[in-house]
């Protein structure tokens, strides 16, 4: 067994740099690496490119790195419900490369499975698609997108191991996945870390030659960004 | 005129058994709460779940199982989780039976914008380009006009696009619609609404043939 765990999330951060690109899954502020987001605050790395479905809240996720203005470029699908972030966007403090969200999780997917581009039919025709090559295979046309390329993936899960195995819970998955292995270092912070042996590797949804270091968080906040209910009968 | 709600249920009708169904944000949500209950529909959300169900209980809810529009749902038996780029190997690899989503402007050809005003409204087009760009059966649910009474189906966009030539059929609060190679063909009235009020509110070619009949709802 190859062992991943490091010590918590300072050790796991070491050799993030300004001017890095980082990975960051979530979907809204499910399943967020809210332990990695924090200690990059704290961290102060500025002039950062965000790869991440969206930017989380004003107060929460990738929006606590935009308050501080440490993010110089936002690759992401949908930027709604954060006031900060279209603010700095309209006004041209922050570079945003808004991409298709399934161009975006297969673009992170492409570069942990060593594919350097692949054609989608997404975005084409719209200005997604300008200055970008495009073919036509079948009467149909497709847009030639390539893959990511970044330093660190930070991802969340909920259970590893010790060999850097990984089990996502619920909708909490989402992109998580897909960026682990897609850059070159992936760092994955767990709610439960478990001794290798625990987990069944029938369930592994994450292998753990994906990922380098595997910390335990605490606390998780989970924070619930629409909360809807029914009333009982 | 329909409101939200009975755009919503005429869409609802068009939802077969054995469908699985992806909705956008906003009117598509509410399909949900009318489609037959005598038949088998699975709801997929993008954000990596199939086989969604009703908003959970109060004190029920978990912030590990949301849908698209970031909203506490729940599951039904037969229901699945998956990362998002199976997701959209679903959605573009023509997997959903039909998509319905909302717009701001669609036109003649089958052009469709709903993600962007520029200098105004940037939120991103989420899954839209890549639902728009792969569904074979794509509904949009929407107003047949703007706050300020200007149509939103117009002979071209003037939004930036999020698909070209894709929307097949159109719901709005006047009508049925569908896009052929000539334009919008009316299908059917909004109960209480003339011929002629469609003819109006619509800026693109309306071909009109027969008698339109009435929706039933």
């Amino acid at each position: 067994m190859i062992k991943k765990t490091v010590s918590g999330v300072e050790e796991a951060l070491i050799g993030v740099e300004n001017g890095m690109t980082f990975m960051l899954g979530g979907f809204g502020l499910s399943g967020i690496p809210e332990k990695a987001i924090a200690h990059l605050v704290k961290l102060g790395v500025n002039d950062i490119t965000c790869i991440s479905n969206n930017a989380g809240v004003d107060d929460f996720g990738l929006g606590l790195l935009l308050q501080n203005k440490q993010i110089k470029k936002m690759i992401s699908s949908y930027v709604g419900e954060n006031d900060e972030f279209e603010r700095q966007m309209l006004s041209g403090e922050l570079d945003v490369e808004l991409t298709p969200q399934g161009t975006l999780a297969e673009k992170c997917r492409a570069a942990q499975a060593g594919f350097p581009a692949f054609y989608t039919p997404a975005g084409y025709g719209t200005e997604v698609a300008e200055g970008k090559e495009t073919r036509e295979f079948d009467g149909k046309m497709y847009v030639l997108e390539p893959a990511f390329k970044a330093d660190f993936s930070f991802v969340k899960a909920w259970k590893g191991d010790e060999a850097g195995n990984l089990i996502f819970k619920g909708t909490a998955r989402n992109f998580n996945p897909c960026m682990c292995g897609a850059a070159k270092i992936t760092v994955a912070e767990v709610e439960e870390l478990l001794p290798a042996g625990s987990l069944d590797p029938n369930e592994i949804h994450i292998p753990g030659i994906f990922v380098q270091r595997i910390f335990q968080g605490e606390n998780y906040e989970k924070r619930i960004e629409q909360r809807t209910v029914r009333q009982r009968a | 005129m329909l409101d939200k709600n009975g755009i919503a249920k005429r869409i609802a009708k068009e939802v077969k058994d054995g469908y699985y169904v992806n909705l956008g944000i906003g009117i598509p949500t509410l399909v949900a709460n009318f489609v037959r209950e005598d038949i088998s529909v699975e709801f997929q959300s993008e954000n990596g779940v199939l086989g969604m169900g009703p908003f959970p209980f109060e004190g029920e809810e978990d912030p590990d199982i949301i849908n698209a529009g970031k909203q506490t749902i729940t599951t039904l038996p037969g229901a699945s989780f998956f990362d998002s780029a199976m997701s959209f190997s679903m959605i573009r690899g023509q997997h959903v039976d039909l998509t319905i989503l909302g717009a701001m402007e669609v036109a003649e050809n089958g052009d469709i914008a709903n993600w962007k005003i520029p200098g105004k409204m940037v939120k991103g087009m989420g899954g839209a380009m890549d639902l728009v760009a792969s569904a074979e059966n794509i509904i949009v649910a929407m107003m047949h006009t703007n706050k300020a009474g200007k149509s939103k189906l117009l002979k071209k966009c003037t939004l930036p696009l999020t698909g070209v030539g894709c929307v097949k059929k159109i719901v709005t609060n006047l009508a049925v619609l569908e896009i052929t190679g000539e334009g919008f063909k009316l299908l059917e009235r909004a109960p209480g609404v003339s011929v002629d009020e469609i003819v109006k509110a619509t800026e693109g070619k309306l071909k009109v043939e027969g008698e339109i009949p009435e929706m039933k709802l």
